[in-house]
Order: C-alpha cells, then structure tokens, then sequence
C-alpha cells in the first residue's frame, strides 16, 4: 500500500472516547481489588481463631525452614513426572494404534489392549501404587527394580498409558474415512496410512487433552510419596511436619507444586484457545 | 497389444445392508478412451468407482486390469491401487501435509522415489496444473478449483495406467468447472484412459468416446454420446436426460 491515510475527525474521536473508557475501567477494577483483598485480609487476621490458623499451616519460620528439604524433594517429584510424561505418550500411542488396528492377525492384541485401557481407567491410581511399590520388590524376581522412584515411575506411567491412549483413540476416530480412502487410493498401505495420513491429523486435534493429563500427572507425581522410602517433596514435607508439628511444609509443597503446574496449565489454556487449529481440518 | 479393453467390469454386484447398488453390471474400457458415468443420484456411480479402486470389497463379479482379475484376494490390493489414480469430488487432500508433500507422498512411500526426484517431479506436474507457485501452501488456503487441481496431480504424479473422476467439478463455484475440466481434455489428448462420473453432459459430449447411463445397477445404455445424449433408446434414459434440461444443466 502507497495511500498514506490518516484517521477522519470521527475516528479520532472514537479512539478518544474509547481510550477514556479503558482507563476508567482500568481505575474500577483496580480499586475493587484493592478494597476486596483489604477486607479479605482484616476479617482474617482479626477473626478469633487466625492465631491458631496461621501456626497450623501459615507458619513462615517453618515455612522457610522446611524450603530446602521440600524443594530438593520436588526434583524427584519432577524427574519422575519428565519420565512417566515420555513413557505414557509411547505406551499409549502404541494401545491407541493397537486397539483401533483392524489387521485381523491383531485380533488377540486389540483385545488385550481394550482390557488393558479398562482396567487401568476404572482403578484408582493409589492402588495401582501400593501394588507396585510394595507388591514388585515383594515378589523378589531377578531383574525387578528396586528403586521406589522407578517403581512409581512405572506405576503412573501404566495407569495414565490407558488415559493417554484413549485420548489418542477418540482423535484417531476423528479423522474422517475420506482421508483413510484417499490415502489408500494412492497405493499406501495401512500403516502407512496410520502414520502419515491419520496420527499426524489425530495428535494434533487432540493436543490439549492431552496436555490435560501431562498437568494432572504432574500432581499425581506427588503420589509416589506413599512408598514410605521415597525423599520426594511431600515425604519431605511429611517429616518436617512431625518435626514441627504444623501442617506449614505441606502448604510449602502444595505452593511449590501449584507454581510448577501453572505455566504448563497457561499454555494448555493457550493452545485449547487458538481456535482454527489449523491444518487439521479434513472435509467430508 | 491386443484388442483386449484396459478395464473389464464383469457381472459387479455390490450390497450395503439391503440395498442392492450393483447388480450384474458389466463395462468395458478400452485403452486411451475416456467412458462417461451418468445416471441419478444414489445410482451407483461413485460405488462403481470405489469398487474399481478396491477401496470396496465386492459382493460378486470381478474387475479386470489389463485382463488381470484384480478383485482376487490373493492379489495386493496396495499394489494395483497404486496403478490406477481416482478424484473424488470432496477433494480429499491431506490437510495437514503442504501442496508439494500431498503430491510426494505416494511417490516417495508407496514407489520408493528418493525426496528431492520425487520433489522435482512433483514441481513439474503442479507446474502442468498451474500451481507451482503454491507448492508451499496448505490446502485450506487454496480456493477448491486449486484443491482439486492438486488433488489430480496427486493422482497423476504416478502414471497412472488409468484415472478414476467422481463428479470432480460438482462441489465448484461455476467459473471452477471449467479449469477443472480443462485439464480433463488436455488428458485425452495425451492418452490418458479415463472413467468419469459428471452431470456436465457438455463435456460428455465434446470429451467421451462413450457414455454408459446407470440405473438399476446395471448399465442400461451404453454408447457414442451423441447417440445416448442426442437419441436414448430407453425410456429411463430419456426421462433422466428431460430431468438435466429442466434443471439446466445440458
Ligand atoms: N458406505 C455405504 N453404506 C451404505 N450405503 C451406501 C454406502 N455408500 C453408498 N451407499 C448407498 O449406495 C447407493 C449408491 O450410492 P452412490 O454414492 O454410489 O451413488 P452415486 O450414483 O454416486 O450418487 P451421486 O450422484 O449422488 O453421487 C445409495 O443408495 C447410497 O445410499
Ligand atoms: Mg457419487
């Protein structure tokens, strides 16, 4: 473009008006916080009980105390939720591909799968762990790791593989049969179908469930606590607790796990948001 | 060679549930011809198609290529599909793949073509279909007589010994059709066997070496356009054509 244009008297006043508009807003809303959180604060503090309170689970000696400890512990707590995040997607992409294969040698595996994704779905994770924490290294095999955090690792990594894959499965389902046709009109074969027509459509229109399970792994990663030998940041906080006697470390580890969460869950947000998700289209 | 027809249809029956879509139905096309499907909606014409490119199982008869019974199971399947290219009306680009990986991906997969030939002979067929230019961009930001331009491309990138059409031109704005059924002439020209199914009766007439009218599940008539088009013998034939003039499309 040449013309060089400059906003008409009317423009000028609209942007006018409208800028007026935004700062009163910006006023408004700043003023109600101010005022809200102020109230929030004083009945709090000035209630009977906040003395209590606050050495219960507000403590900040205890607090900053316990800091150290719980921080070191959630790097295990991060380190398992990194590896079972890895895990998870493989094993579940391989029991989404299996269970919606129609290869009839698979037969046998289909099924597998589909009870696989049942029975992890339906049993609560806790369960899970307390088998595999406490049942595996009772079983004495030769080759079973020891190590509670691998242990935990595997667990979360079983019971969120059966999430995973049926995430996976409704994307795969997603994509029309058209697709599959012209694919196959072409000369490629069924799996290669799969992989260059149908999962690279399917994984992206599935992307933020997807990042939903990440987010909830993470804090089901604080689980692993209850193999008792563990020094992850809720074991940690447990001990300090004992130690103090205030609920004060465990809010330290509910913050620390909180703050972890919370750029993942933005960007989760972000990419749900970004309609026109595109180039994952496919019209009948 | 001898004087055996590319594409022999043999007594096809197809089944959905109870609907019999193909019942008996025999064709026959012969090499550098270019047959024409008409016949009403839900006669059967993108089934025939379908089942042509073995993307359907058969219920009974057989599709021969090149005189070879290519609907026996023992044959693979993935191999004649790939011998034989098909359009179909919506298109049915991959969305999530460029211009140029929609056209390269069988070439590459399915004949094993190294990236940069495959890619070369990719940039020459869009070059034929006039979109060099866009081979970078996705298909949704490509108007539908381009999309379908890539689409035959995809499809003729590689040579095909025969090409499939299902109503190509149908989900085009009008001024679409015609670069669309441009380059179907440009392919006669060439050679090119084809089977097209299309309401256009104007390039029925000017394009095919003969028009078959579907109905019942069979080919009720079958012959030089200007004879099927111009003079039917059957009734059914006539009453389909007086339905396309009234609704104005011959
Ligand atoms: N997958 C399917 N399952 C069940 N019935 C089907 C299926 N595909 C097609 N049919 C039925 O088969 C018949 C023929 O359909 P077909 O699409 O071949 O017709 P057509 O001649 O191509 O029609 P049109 O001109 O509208 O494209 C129709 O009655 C249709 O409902
Ligand atoms: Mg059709």
């Amino acid at each position: 473009m040449t013309t060089t244009w400059t906003p008409s008297a009317r423009q000028r006043d609209r942007d006018a008006y409208r800028r007026g508009r935004t700062r009163r807003s910006v006023l408004v809303s700043a003023a109600s916080t101010v005022v809200l959180v102020g109230a929030v604060v004083l009945v709090t503090v000035t209630s009977p009980g906040w003395a209590r309170v606050q050495a219960s689970f507000f403590d900040p000696r205890v607090a900053w105390t316990a800091l150290p400890d719980v921080a070191t512990g959630l790097w295990l707590n991060v380190r398992v939720w990194l590896a079972a995040s890895a895990l998870m997607l493989v094993f579940g992409l391989l029991l989404a591909v299996l269970r919606t294969s129609r290869s009839p040698v698979l037969w046998p595996v289909r099924a597998l799968a589909t009870g696989y994704i049942d029975l992890f779905r339906g049993t609560p994770m806790i369960i899970v762990l307390y088998l595999v924490l406490f049942g595996v290294p009772g079983l004495r095999l030769q080759g079973t790791p020891q190590s509670q955090a691998v242990l935990g690792t595997i667990a979360l990594t079983m019971t969120y593989s059966a999430y995973v894959a049926e995430v996976l499965r409704a994307g795969i389902e997603s994509i029309h049969p058209s697709q599959r046709a012209a694919a196959r009109s072409l000369g490629l074969s069924n799996t290669q179908t799969m992989r260059f027509v149908v999962l690279p459509q399917a994984v992206r229109r599935v992307v933020p469930p997807l990042l939903n399970d990440v987010v909830s792994l993470q804090k089901d990663a604080g689980l692993i606590s209850v193999g008792g030998t563990i020094l992850d940041a809720i074991r940690y906080a447990q001990i300090q607790t004992s130690e103090t006697a205030s609920f004060t470390p465990y809010v330290v580890a509910g913050v620390l796990f909180v703050l972890i969460s919370i750029p993942l869950t933005r960007f989760t947000d972000h990419i749900a948001r970004r309609n026109g998700y595109t180039f994952t289209g496919g019209r009948a | 060679m001898t004087g055996e027809p590319l594409l022999q249809v043999q007594a096809l029956r197809k089944v959905y549930g109870r609907t019999v879509v193909l019942d008996g139905l025999d064709l026959d096309v012969d090499a550098h011809d270019v047959v024409v499907l008409i016949g009403a909606s839900g006669s059967g014409k993108s089934t025939l198609l379908r089942c042509i490119d073995l993307l359907e199982d058969v219920d009974d008869g057989a599709v021969l290529l090149e005189g070879r019974d290519v609907t026996d199971p023992r044959v693979d399947a993935d191999a004649v599909r790939a011998r034989m290219g098909i359009v179909f009306q919506s298109f049915n680009l991959f969305p999530h793949l460029t211009v140029l990986d929609n056209v390269t991906l069988a070439p590459r997969k399915v004949h094993g073509i190294a990236r940069d030939v495959a890619e070369d002979k990719a940039l020459a067929m869009l070059d034929r279909v006039g979109l060099r230019d866009r081979a970078g961009a996705h298909p949704d930001q490509l108007s539908g007589g381009q999309q379908q331009r890539v689409a035959i491309a995809r499809a003729l990138v590689n040579d095909p010994v025969l090409m499939l059409f299902d109503e190509v031109t149908s989900a085009l704005d009008p001024e679409l059709v015609g670069e669309v059924l441009g380059m179907l002439k440009e392919l006669k020209t060439e050679g090119m066997t084809m089977l097209v199914a299309t309401h256009e009766m104007g390039f029925a007439r000017q394009v095919a070496d003969s028009v078959c009218f579907l109905d019942g599940g069979r080919v009720l008539e079958s012959g030089p356009p200007e004879q099927v088009l111009g003079d039917p013998v059957e009734d059914r034939t006539r009453r389909f054509l007086r339905r396309i003039i009234e609704a104005g499309r011959l």
